[in-house]
């Protein structure tokens, strides 16, 4: 049994976006599922399946029941890191094809920039690492980063591209936090964080929630906007240190998007806009190569030239992406959200025209969990 | 004969650093170098032996941490793969960080740490 087309995003909401001063994480993420059940015409009363993860919450899914008011018969807090939430896309779908739910939450909330711009986390040290202080996560990306750089040749001014990319799809979308010009230059000028890596090479830091409602497919049909199919879905879990990972230049991506792809009955051609999980600049030049859009080493070469940016013949992170866009600690399902709205033909001046599919790719940890979905329009079914 | 009596893989690990011993574990089934320690011999299950390491490595990627100085300044942090196979993290030392290349020969010593054993490594021969 596929679970393709047995589910659909049908509401999508996010709030507090860059700064939410004085907000707590909780309140964040209810005021992002109140707008994404807005948007699917459905009330809290109609939600029976609640998926969320935190680095606040123990108990998320318990905290969150709480504070919604309402009581699951259904739900997920398992956290892969960044990509749980596209995770919960997969696991969703597959709790209500099961009947174990009917409306599915998934929800996000954090004040990661107003409570003073650090992740918070209950993240452990990792104790073969914990004598040398590595500053993670960036000190991992680096180091894949340095190993790609090693074996490919991929130059610092490559990665830029990918952030200067990044920006011009941000300037096309007035509710990315950064937004103005930005030059190859700038990014490689900017301040050294972990060598390769700089300030630019990283994601934002800011607050905000985001939620996603899904509906099994028949009833997807009858709710306020048009549903955006769940096609494909695949997970790869390979390591939690970053020295673990067998191959610093593969990342789980080939494995999650294999199985997506053959769930969906698609392949990388059939892809019309892609969100891929853009923490570093290393991670989209990776997910690009594992994920099929070219081949292994090639990613470098591959974002030159504005491939990736508006104009550009690959349509990815069109919301800016986290590198320019929103990034609150955890970015998956920012990803879905942005997904979706190109599906629906509701991203204005970053619309891709005629978007049927979208892939959506997530990353967590330390390149650690890697989860790939595909959606797509009513016509891909 | 039960194990339990005896500490476990992560303890004896650091119980051999304190002896000045540079252990790593083997997998008797397939001769396959383990680290870190573990339980059960990864993906397959089984028990596993303790060997000396050689000590041999290479740098396999590298990274300088940006810090201000009064931070403590620049840190070196890089994966070291031994020529067993497996790979770890740690510090290569004696080198300016910005020096440390990938595929740089290199040595282990065990030194103290932040406060603890650890396995940091020194350029071989004329290193970097």
């Amino acid at each position: 049994m596929s679970l393709k087309g047995k589910a659909a995003v049908v509401g999508v909401g996010e709030w507090g976006c860059g700064e939410a001063p004085g907000w707590s994480p909780l309140e964040i993420l209810a005021k992002s599922a109140e707008a994404a059940l807005d948007d699917a015409g459905l009330t809290l009363a109609d939600v029976d399946g609640l998926f969320t993860a935190s680095s606040y919450h123990f108990m998320p899914s318990s905290s969150v029941a709480e504070h919604l008011g309402i009581h699951p018969r259904y739900s997920d807090g398992s956290n892969i890191g960044g990509s749980s939430f596209v995770a919960h896309v997969v696991n969703a779908a597959m709790a209500l094809e099961a009947g174990l739910c009917d409306v599915a939450l998934i929800c996000y909330g954090s004040n990661q920039r107003t409570a003073g711009g650090r992740l918070v986390s209950m993240s452990e040290a990792q104790p073969f690492e914990r004598p040398f202080r590595p500053r993670h996560p960036i000190a991992a990306y680096a180091l894949a980063a340095s190993r790609h750089m090693h074996e490919y040749g991929t130059t610092k001014e490559q990665l830029a591209e990918v952030a200067v990319a990044a920006r011009g799809w941000a300037n096309l979308n007035p509710a990315a936090f950064a937004r103005g010009p930005l030059s190859v230059e700038d990014v490689t000028g900017a301040r050294p964080i972990c060598d390769p890596l700089g300030k630019l090479d990283c994601c934002l830091v800011t607050d905000g929630g985001a939620a996603v409602v899904m509906t099994r497919a028949d009833r997807a049909k009858d709710l306020a906007k048009t549903p955006a199919y769940l096609l494909g879905g695949g997970i790869e879990l390979s390591h939690r240190s970053i020295a673990q990972m067998e191959d610093l230049t593969v990342s789980g991506a080939k494995a999650s998007g294999e199985r997506a792809y053959a769930m969906a009955g698609m392949g990388p051609k059939d892809m019309d806009v892609l969100a891929l999980y853009d923490a570093f600049t290393i991670n989209t030049i990776l997910f690009l190569e594992d994920l099929g859009f070219c081949p292994k080493g090639e990613g470098g070469r591959f974002v030159e030239g504005g491939r990736i940016a508006p104009g550009g013949e690959l349509a990815v992170n069109t919301n800016g992406g986290g590198l320019s866009c929103v990034h609150p600690g955890m970015y998956g399902l920012y990803l879905v959200v942005e997904a979706v709205r190109q599906l629906r033909g509701e991203r204005g001046e970053g619309q891709v025209a005629g978007a049927e599919t979208a892939l959506v790719h997530g990353n967590g940890g330390t390149l650690s969990s890697q989860v790939t979905v595909v959606l797509g329009a009513e016509g891909t079914l | 004969m039960s194990e339990a009596g005896e500490a476990g893989p992560e303890a004896r690990w650091r119980a051999h650093l304190a002896e000045g011993r540079f252990m790593i574990q083997r997998d008797p089934a397939t001769g396959e170098a383990v680290f870190p320690p573990r339980a059960v011999a990864p993906g397959t299950g089984g028990a596993l032996d303790w060997v000396e390491a050689s000590g041999r490595g290479e740098v396999h990627a590298a990274t300088v941490m940006r810090r201000r100085p009064e931070q403590g300044g620049d840190v070196g942090l890089c994966l070291v793969e031994l020529a067993e196979g497996p790979k770890m993290m740690t510090r290569v030392v004696g080198t300016p960080p910005e020096a440390v290349r990938i595929g740089m020969p290199v040595r282990a010593k065990i030194e103290e740490v932040e406060g603890e054993l650890a396995v940091t490594f020194e350029a071989e021969g004329d290193g970097a």
